[in-house]
């Protein structure tokens, strides 16, 4: 689980883990489902070791993670800020797939409408997943969202496969009238 | 040969719609076999000019094919004369359009009843299917609006509830979603889905990804011909999980 995403978790109040858990659960619906619950416990001892997180353990419990309540220090609550500010977006690597279809082209390895049509296979299968999850969610749930942004995305890469077939199609079609 | 004893509520053979002459040719059908089983939603993906639309209404009997044949829950269809035509577009196959295609003078209830009505039902019974169907399909508080004063996916909704008004053994739905907005687009994807558990069978012209995606089975068309017929089985959750930036 990535750092910051749970130093954000705790911008609002100390919390317990397992109330760190559940806040993402409802966050990312059937998403969160796969995370693993040890994660969230493996971040928060390396952000306490970091210093970005301070831990309180309860009085005359034993000591167990779940007892743990745990709090941003103000070096944690710094790096919450700078996140928050900071412009990320997740890079789809768009590149590779045009040089592999250019290439199967170039060395007749492979026919690049046959590499395009098993690419569109897969991502509708995705999109099928994603559109299946999107209509059990509630239509304003959080999970909702996250899951509209994926098809929304899966769409626009299939929109650019669509693309590629056109391309491809007429290369072949003009490279066969002039052999 | 018997026309019967196979379970396809749809079936072609060798269909073909040829527009022009010699040089200018045009076959935008092509030589087309399908069997689209009974409960089955079946989309037919392609680019535009691809042939599907001109598929489409020829299976619904707005058009006739130049060769080949059509049969209809173990009837041939495609010889059929004018009468048999109109009265298997009324009563057998429900359409929904793009353009949605309501009477404007009409209410979103009036439009429902019309088909019930045209096929000889009394106006109570009309009225009280449309009422069903508008409840269906999210609507029974438009029932007095017309259409001017209701959203593209409001008009959607009552075009397909006009549909079905006839119980059709089949409905054939040409880009429906391709005048919706997002929201409006899950709207209808959601009743095709409440659809297809009802045992409706369905067949969607579309180049809408999301439409294509949740079908049970999807064609691609190019050139009037079928290039591809593929069933997408559903995968797991943990790929999704990758896409959303999740993965460890």
């Amino acid at each position: 689980m990535q750092q910051e995403v749970v130093l954000a978790l705790l911008a609002k109040e100390p919390s317990h883990g397992y109330q760190l858990r559940a806040r993402l659960r409802d966050a990312l619906g059937p998403l969160g489902d796969a995370m693993n619950d040890g994660q969230i416990y493996v971040t928060l001892a390396r952000l306490e070791k970091a210093g970005q997180v301070a831990v309180e353990r309860a009085p005359g419990m034993p000591d167990r993670p779940d007892r743990k309540m745990y709090a941003l220090t103000a070096a944690g609550q710094h790096r919450v800020s700078e996140w928050l500010t900071e412009v990320s977006w997740p890079k789809p690597d768009l590149a590779e797939f045009h040089l592999k279809l250019l290439a199967a082209a170039a060395a007749h390895l492979a026919d690049p409408i046959a590499i395009v049509d098993a690419q569109r296979r897969e991502l509708l299968r995705r999109l099928r997943d994603a559109q299946r999850a999107a209509m059990a969610e509630p239509r304003e749930s959080e999970a909702a969202l996250l899951l509209e942004g994926i098809v929304l995305r899966l769409q626009a890469d299939l929109r650019w496969l669509e693309a590629c077939e056109r391309t491809w199609t007429k290369r072949k079609a003009s490279s066969r009238r002039g052999q | 040969m018997s026309a019967t004893g196979n379970e396809s509520m749809l079936r072609t053979r060798g269909l073909r719609k040829e527009y022009g002459k010699e040089a200018s040719l045009v076959r935008a059908v092509d030589c087309v076999d399908l069997d689209v089983p009974a409960g089955e939603t079946l989309a037919v993906m392609g680019p535009s000019g691809c042939g599907k639309s001109t598929l489409l209404h020829l299976l619904g009997g707005l058009d006739r094919p130049s060769a080949g044949e059509i049969w209809l829950a173990g009837e041939r269809i495609d010889q059929m004369s004018e009468r048999g035509m109109a009265a298997l577009r009324r009563d057998a196959v429900g359409f929904v359009f793009q353009a949605f295609h309501l009477m404007d003078e009409l209410t979103a209830v009036e439009n429902v009843e019309l088909p019930s009505l045209l096929a000889g039902r009394s106006p109570r019974a009309a009225r009280r299917r449309a009422r069903d169907l508008l409840e269906q399909v999210g609507l029974a508080d438009r029932a007095r609006h017309l259409p001017s004063q209701l959203s593209g996916g409001q008009r959607q909704r009552v075009a397909i509830a006009r549909a079905l008004a006839n119980s059709p053994l089949i409905v054939l739905a040409d880009e429906p979603t391709g005048n919706l907005d997002s929201e409006a687009t899950l709207d209808v994807l959601q009743l095709f889905d409440s659809l297809h558990q009802t045992g409706q069978t369905l067949v969607i012209v579309t180049h809408d990804s999301r439409i294509a995606a949740t079908a049970d089975r999807l064609i691609s068309m190019r050139d009037g011909a079928f290039v591809d017929d593929t069933r997408l089985t559903g995968g797991t959750v943990g790929n999704l999980s990758a896409l959303a930036g999740l993965d460890g």
